[in-house]
Formats: structure tokens, C-alpha cells, sequence
């Protein structure tokens, strides 16, 4: 058994919950291939109608960043507060603004 | 991203801020090696046992009454795989491999809950491990949808929205049962007294002789002490246990004003020991049974593999 170990990959799973909504990710299982991934996922993640659309991708093919926030990945955004709203002062007498 | 050398002190002091900002940890984090491995050990524990679970109910799915009744059942065990396969799938987010894990749950080397070494004499057992067996999970539960690690806490709210029906569809079997002839009442009662004490020892040893709970509660991986959602527990099912019309086998189970909780009597912990240390009525046979299961299933495995790298040359 234990020289089979690694022959079925992972694969990450993403829902759409239902129309208008984003692909969300629930969660990874193993399968030989494309095909069989998405069998799976239906079996395991949408039991109870909580999908109308599947993605599933080998988690090997996923490049990702570190969610740390503290990841300098992320530090060119932090400087730029003149991209919120709240950063412009409007007076109060302003109407629907 | 190339990680940043920084001193261990550091990613600690981060690590904890995280937990006291009351944030989830997430895969890719710097975790300490302690919580990884009582992550893994917790996760992959809790994974076995939902597996482990589909054989005590699964037993009476070719002998249950009715085809509604299967059919519920069918779905119940089906999801008690599921639940499994969610937590293995967070396990494998810490390093952990799913098929490694197989490999120490059927070589003795991981545990799964005590409880699923009791067997299931009746089918009145079934409605009993949904009543109580599961609303001990459910107690135990809740609290892990808040638990530190992301995945484990996600992984818990699906299993908790599902845990919901398998509580009622046992209550409502065992109503059903009482409803009946005097010979249903009795199996309703005698699997009421054989699975109550061992629902009590779900929630694991006294707080004075949990090791862990100190720092699995400093962690956030637990919010509330063995002895507080035992207590919990009682509280809910002593009335659930007079709407059934059923008596809970313990005489020393009375209200107390003054706490505002119901009393309970002395558990038998030498018992649960034991039990833990596989001499439960049915500790071979669920091992024995999980293995098969796995040897069996190795040509499927081998040949699925076999036909995708087939396949994967052909289209090359």
C-alpha cells in the first residue's frame, strides 16, 4: 500500500455557491484525475445543494503568497491611504457624497 | 515568496499576537513545531473517529425498519465519511499525509474517540448514538469552530451544520420507538443506559488529569475545559431525557440550585483507561474492519492511478 501513497495528487476545491456568487475555496482531497477530482468534489462538498459550479486544481499548480500581513508581499499598498475614500475631507453640507 | 530569515523570538512574538488578537492561523504561517504536532495529533484523532464512527450505525443500514429509515441512515453514515475527509483534508494543510495517517490509525499508533468501541445491539442504539453520542460531539464541537487554526475552525462549521441532523434524526427515531409497544420503550431505555456513561467520557479526563487542556486553552485550539462541556452536556439532556420519557441511569443526577447545574454522579474512569488502552468490546474488530477496508481498496487505488498516467500519456 504504502509504495501507492502518492499516486493519487491533491487536489484544492473551489465552490460557487450559487449564481452571482464567487468560486470560494472549502477545502482539498485526492483523486487520479481531473475527472475524478470533480466527482469527489461533488460527493464531498456539495451533499446539500451548496453548489451550482465546481473548480478543482492540483494544489502543485497553485503559486500563492504568504497570507502573513506582516509579508513585505503586501507592504506597497500599506503606504497608499489616498485610495480610500475616507482620506478626502468633505464638509458635512455636502449632500449625497 | 523566498521566506525571510528572523529570529525564531520574532515569529514566536507574532505568532502570538495572532492568537491574542483572536485571529486565525493559517497554513502557510510560522507555527511553533508544538502546535503543529498537537494540531496534527488533534485533527488527524478527531478525523479517525469519524471514520472509525460509520461502523457502529453502519452495522443496522442493511436491517433498518423501513426504507425511510435506511435511507436517513445511508446519509447519515455517508456523512460521518465526509467529516473525515474534511479534517484529513486540514490535516494535510500542516504537512501532514493523508495516507500516513491511514497507515497509523490501523497500526495502533493514532487513537479515535472511546466511544465507537461500544457495539450497537439494537436498533434502538442508533437512535441513541444520534441523541446522545452526537450531542456530545455537537457540545464539544461548537466551541472548535473557533478554534485558532483556520482550517480546522472552517472545517468544523461544515461539520457542525451537518452534525445538527444527525442529533434530530435520532431523537425523533427514538420518539418514534417510545410511541410503540412496550418491547420498543424497553430497547429505547436499555440503550439509553448502556450509551450514557460512555457519552459522559467523550469529553475526555477530569481537568485535573488533562495535561493538555493548559496549553490547547492558551493556544485558542480550545475554548472551554473536559469538565465544563460535560457539565454542559447533562444540562441539556437531562430534559431531553423526560420529554423522551426515558430515566438517565444515574441516581445521583438531581438539580442543584445553589449551582445552578445539575449534579452527576462519579464517572468510571477506570473504565475509560481501559477502553483507551483497547480492551473496549469492539476495539479489534473496528481496526480490523478499517484495514480490511484499506486492503481492499488498494487495487481500486493502484488501477485509478494506472489509468490516469495511461490517459496523461495519451493526450501528450
Amino acid at each position: 500500500m504504502s509504495e501507492i501513497k502518492h499516486d493519487w495528487p491533491l487536489y484544492e476545491v473551489f465552490v460557487r455557491g450559487k449564481r452571482g456568487l464567487n468560486h470560494v475555496h472549502v477545502g482539498s482531497l485526492h483523486a487520479a484525475d481531473d475527472e475524478m477530482a470533480l466527482h469527489h468534489a461533488r460527493d464531498l462538498y456539495t451533499r446539500r445543494n451548496e453548489g451550482v459550479s465546481i473548480w478543482v486544481v492540483r494544489a502543485s499548480d497553485i503559486a500563492a503568497s504568504s497570507p502573513d500581513e506582516k509579508d513585505p508581499f503586501f507592504a506597497p499598498s500599506g503606504d497608499k491611504v489616498y485610495r480610500h475614500p475616507t482620506f478626502y475631507e468633505i464638509p458635512d453640507n455636502v449632500p449625497h457624497m | 515568496m523566498t521566506a525571510i530569515t528572523e529570529p525564531e523570538a520574532e515569529l514566536l512574538a507574532h505568532f502570538e499576537h495572532t492568537i491574542d488578537r483572536d485571529q486565525r492561523l493559517e497554513p502557510r504561517d510560522w507555527l511553533p513545531e508544538g502546535y503543529r504536532r498537537t494540531m496534527i495529533r488533534q485533527i488527524a484523532q478527531h478525523a479517525h473517529s469519524e471514520i472509525i464512527g460509520m461502523q457502529p450505525e453502519g452495522n443496522w443500514i442493511t436491517r433498518a425498519p423501513s426504507l425511510r429509515r435506511k435511507a436517513i441512515l445511508l446519509a447519515k453514515v455517508q456523512d460521518e465519511a465526509g467529516h473525515g475527509l474534511y479534517l484529513y483534508s486540514a490535516a494535510e494543510t500542516l504537512g501532514a499525509d493523508r495516507a500516513d495517517l491511514t497507515d497509523r490509525l490501523i497500526n495502533g499508533r493514532q487513537k479515535y474517540s472511546s466511544i465507537f468501541n461500544y457495539p450497537t445491539l439494537t436498533f434502538a442504539d442508533v437512535g441513541v448514538i444520534g441523541w446522545l453520542v452526537d450531542g456530545a460531539a455537537i457540545c464539544n464541537q461548537v466551541p472548535l469552530c473557533r478554534s485558532s487554526y483556520g482550517p480546522y475552525a472552517r472545517a468544523m462549521i461544515r461539520i457542525c451544520k451537518e452534525e445538527s441532523f444527525h442529533q434530530r434524526q435520532g431523537f425523533e427515531l427514538l420518539m418514534t420507538m417510545m410511541r410503540g409497544t412496550q418491547g420498543q420503550r424497553d430497547m429505547v431505555q436499555d440503550a439509553t443506559n448502556r450509551w450514557w456513561w460512555p457519552s459522559l467520557m467523550m469529553f475526555g479526563p477530569p481537568d485535573a488529569e488533562s495535561p493538555n487542556t493548559e496549553q490547547s486553552m492558551a493556544w485558542k485550539v480550545k475554548r472551554h475545559t473536559n469538565d465544563e462541556l460535560r457539565q454542559r452536556f447533562v444540562d441539556m439532556s437531562v430534559p431531553q431525557a423526560e420529554v423522551l420519557g426515558v430515566t438517565l441511569p444515574d441516581p445521583k443526577l438531581s438539580w442543584n440550585a445553589d449551582r445552578e447545574h445539575y449534579d452527576f454522579g462519579a464517572i468510571d474512569w477506570d473504565e475509560f483507561q481501559n477502553v483507551l488502552r483497547g480492551n473496549g468490546p469492539c476495539n479489534t474488530q473496528r481496526v480490523a474492519q478499517r484495514r480490511k477496508a484499506s486492503e481492499d481498496g488498494a487495487w481500486v487505488r493502484e488501477a485509478a492511478a494506472a489509468h490516469a498516467r495511461k490517459k496523461a500519456q495519451g493526450d501528450e
